[in-house]
């Protein structure tokens, strides 16, 4: 019931939905992460830790089980290099219920974003540069626990 | 004992190497002062350890906060602050 992947392929959306839906839930709710065009950036690059960042997105597919009685959970980051409206990172929970759905799907994006080892550069006209974290992932992060 | 020690992102690139295996001294006894000892090795691991609190680690693949003992690490991993998602 958890599906982990770290893969430069591009996201499949309708085909991890659709697994999602066939696990018998009454909900499924998701979340996209797409490359947005902000301050002339052609090209987002994303660079993780093979095997940590892996074995980190399972432990929080696991905390969201132990918190919402949940059918099945979908981690699925793209890594390597991707174009503006390209999707960087799909969410997606099943569970009986709405709220848990939600719930839980809502939690894993927000952990995701400081529990997991990714790095982001973005690539403009004159070069690259780095993304830092903004303050208000880590709060809302916090916000969970 | 031989640690290997991983680099990610700038840290990578200021060092010049995405991994090293290295074999500190007995006085290296956590992160910190493993960094403190690794910048001491070139030019370029010096520009990457030169602000030590925008660095996070993870010892054997797990996040640790710099005063975390090495003990019987394995593996030690220093980067920039994570922005996945």
């Amino acid at each position: 019931m958890i599906r982990v992947s770290v893969d430069p392929a591009p996201i499949e959306l309708a085909m991890e939905v659709a697994a999602l839906e066939e696990r018998g839930a009454g909900g499924v709710a998701t979340f996209t992460g797409v490359v947005r065009t902000d301050d002339g950036v052609e090209a987002l690059e994303l660079e993780h830790y093979p095997g940590m960042t892996e074995a980190a997105l399972c432990s929080l597919a696991e905390a969201a089980i132990d918190r919402w009685n949940l059918l099945g959970v979908t981690i699925v980051h793209r890594v390597g290099r991707m174009t503006a409206g390209e999707r960087i990172v799909f969410v997606g929970t099943a569970a009986a219920h709405r709220r848990e759905a939600l719930e839980a799907c809502a939690y894993l994006i927000d952990r995701l974003k400081t529990d997991a080892p990714f790095w982001k550069r973005e690539w403009l006209a004159g070069g690259t540069r780095w993304v830092e974290p903004r303050v208000g992932d880590h709060e809302a992060a916090a916000h969970w626990s | 004992m031989a640690i290997a020690v991983l680099y990610f992102a700038w840290v990578r690139e200021r060092v010049g190497a995405g991994e090293e295996q290295v074999d500190p001294p007995e006085a290296v006894r956590n992160v910190a002062d493993l960094i403190d000892w690794l910048s001491q090795r070139s030019e370029g691991h010096a520009a990457a350890f030169a602000e030590p609190a925008k660095l996070r680690a993870a010892v054997d693949q797990r996040f640790v906060p710099l005063d975390a003992l090495l003990g019987d690490a394995r593996e030690v991993a220093i980067f920039p602050p994570v922005t996945g998602g």
